[in-house]
């Protein structure tokens, strides 16, 4: 094993640095780390690999509304020079432009407009969205086509996950009288991080469950389902907190409201920063190949990158398994029936 | 969209297509599988539950086999000690019975035998009455010379004498 995992490290060390000429050509110091911030962020093209001044890219649509000019499509190619492959302010289009640091402008300050791009994160939630539903909808034929038998294949894989989700997460947090309402939505929240931590994990892929806008979204979905779904109960300890002195409600009552905004902004600060993070400690290890130019700091730097590659395995798990624990904690609270007041 | 800011972008398409997944999912995927996982866990819990009860019945066949072949054995027991108590008895009975005839038949043959031998004893008083009146007259009979003469006499006339 140990043996294995060094030789994979020399291995993959001498292909990063058969690579680090092209990163050197590229010049100054800045330029040596300057790729690992683009690659957490999203971006309106998908960059593979840049070998000498060729560019390996996937050009992506651009989707822009504004009120104006309605609805416009465009390819992210448009925006850019052919060359370089550099975005900038020379190379607009239909008075808009693409900065350098990723983010879309319109040329007119004053305009207002919405852009709705399929940008290399939504590209990559789409082909985690084609894995998710090929997984499931192939484990639930054998359901159908078999059913009462054991499982088999991809269901085999997935039923020890649903009946974890259905057993550990929903059934004791959310209670025996509703969480089968709430199963179907916790499974999808599940399997939607998990397999977006896992996909994301590849090389070249997107930092798509790292993003903070696919977090907010779904940290959304649990506030609106938690909230639509809160009991009489669940209002009253929010607003009219039960066995509190009046003058204290003034205090608990803020306090309360502000907490129903702080859970779903800590599941979603969660699951941005630990996916991030993950994603900026292997990229740093990877750059301090090019910072440094040595063998040897290459040899160790991809050891290290292997063994947090296994961590971030690991964490990719535990961000979903802990997004849906909280989700399922709080439509919990706010389902549970009490009686003891 | 910068890394802490939330592009508007990506979050209405990871909405759109969160909600998609949820829907196709919910519909196609989870409701068959939870129901078909549901079904399986109702039908081995009742084919454990019929088992149970299977085992219960087993059981308690095995234990009122066991009590019919205890009856079985006690009632054996007991026959078989009536059977010896009549066996006992009807051997005694007869025992007795036979003892009963026997002093009886030993009564008649003692009786018989008593007959019998007053009549013999007669028949010797008899005979010894006619030897003694014969030996008497061959005594007279003969000449008394010596008292030798009339010794060998007798016990000539005694070896003659056949007593029956």
């Amino acid at each position: 094993m140990a043996r294995k995992f060094i030789r994979l490290s020399i291995l993959l060390s001498v292909f990063w640095l058969g690579f680090s000429n092209a990163a050197l050509a590229a010049g100054d110091e800045e330029d040596k780390t300057g790729f690992i911030l683009p690659h957490v962020m999203d971006n309106y093209e998908w960059h593979f690999a840049t070998i000498g001044h060729t560019h390996i890219t996937l050009p992506l649509p651009v989707i822009i509304y504004s009120p104006d000019q309605g609805l416009e499509f465009f390819i992210s190619s448009d925006f850019q020079n052919h060359e370089t492959h550099k975005f900038g302010k020379a190379y607009g289009k239909n008075g808009y432009y693409i900065e350098e640091d990723y983010t879309l402008h319109a040329e007119d300050p004053s305009r207002t407009f919405y852009d709705f791009s399929i940008t290399k994160n939504v590209a990559m939630m789409f082909i985690v969205i084609a894995v998710i539903l090929f997984l499931m909808l192939s484990a639930a034929k054998h359901y159908k086509s078999k059913p009462g038998t054991a499982p088999k294949g991809i269901a085999s894989f997935v039923e020890p996950i649903i009946v974890f989700v259905r057993d550990e997460i929903a059934l004791p947090n959310i209670g025996h009288k509703k969480y089968l309402k709430f199963t179907p939505y916790l499974l999808t929240l599940f399997f939607f991080i998990w397999i977006g931590n896992l996909m994301g994990l590849f090389p070249e892929a997107a930092n798509f469950t790292g993003n903070i806008a696919l977090t907010f979204t779904l940290a959304i979905f649990t506030f609106i389902i938690t909230n639509i779904n809160g009991n009489k109960d669940y209002w009253k300890h929010v607003f009219a907190t039960p066995g509190v002195p009046v003058p204290l409600l003034l205090i608990i009552v803020p306090v309360e409201i502000i907490g129903l905004f702080t859970k779903p902004f800590a599941l979603m600060v969660r699951l941005f920063v630990a996916i991030t993070a993950g994603h900026i400690v292997i990229l740093s290890f990877i750059a301090l190949i090019f910072v440094f130019e040595s063998f040897a700091v290459g040899l160790a730097s991809t050891v290290m990158v292997v063994f947090i590659n296994f961590i971030e395995l690991l964490v990719a798990t535990i961000q979903a398994y802990v997004f849906t624990l909280f989700s399922a904690m709080y439509i919990g609270m706010a389902v549970a029936e009490h009686d003891h007041h | 969209m910068g890394l802490i800011t939330p592009g508007l972008g990506l979050i209405f398409w990871s909405a759109l297509g969160f909600l998609i997944v949820l829907f196709i999912l919910t519909k196609y995927a989870w409701k068959p599988i939870l129901a078909a996982l549901d079904e399986r866990e109702k039908s081995i819990e009742d084919a454990l539950k019929s088992a149970e009860i299977a085992r219960n019945e087993m059981a308690n066949l095995k234990a009122e086999n066991e009590k019919i072949i205890h009856e079985a054995k006690i009632e054996r027991d007991s026959m078989l000690l009536a059977a010896s108590e009549t066996a006992k008895q009807m051997i005694e009975n007869a025992k007795a019975l036979a003892q009963k005839e026997g002093n009886i038949m030993l009564e008649n043959a003692k009786a018989a035998i008593e007959t019998e031998k007053q009549a013999a004893l007669e028949d010797i008083k008899v005979q010894v009455g006619v030897l003694s009146l014969a030996v008497a007259e061959k005594l007279l009979k003969r000449n008394f010379s010596s008292d030798a003469a009339q010794q060998q006499l007798v016990e000539e006339l005694v070896k003659d004498i056949k007593l029956n």
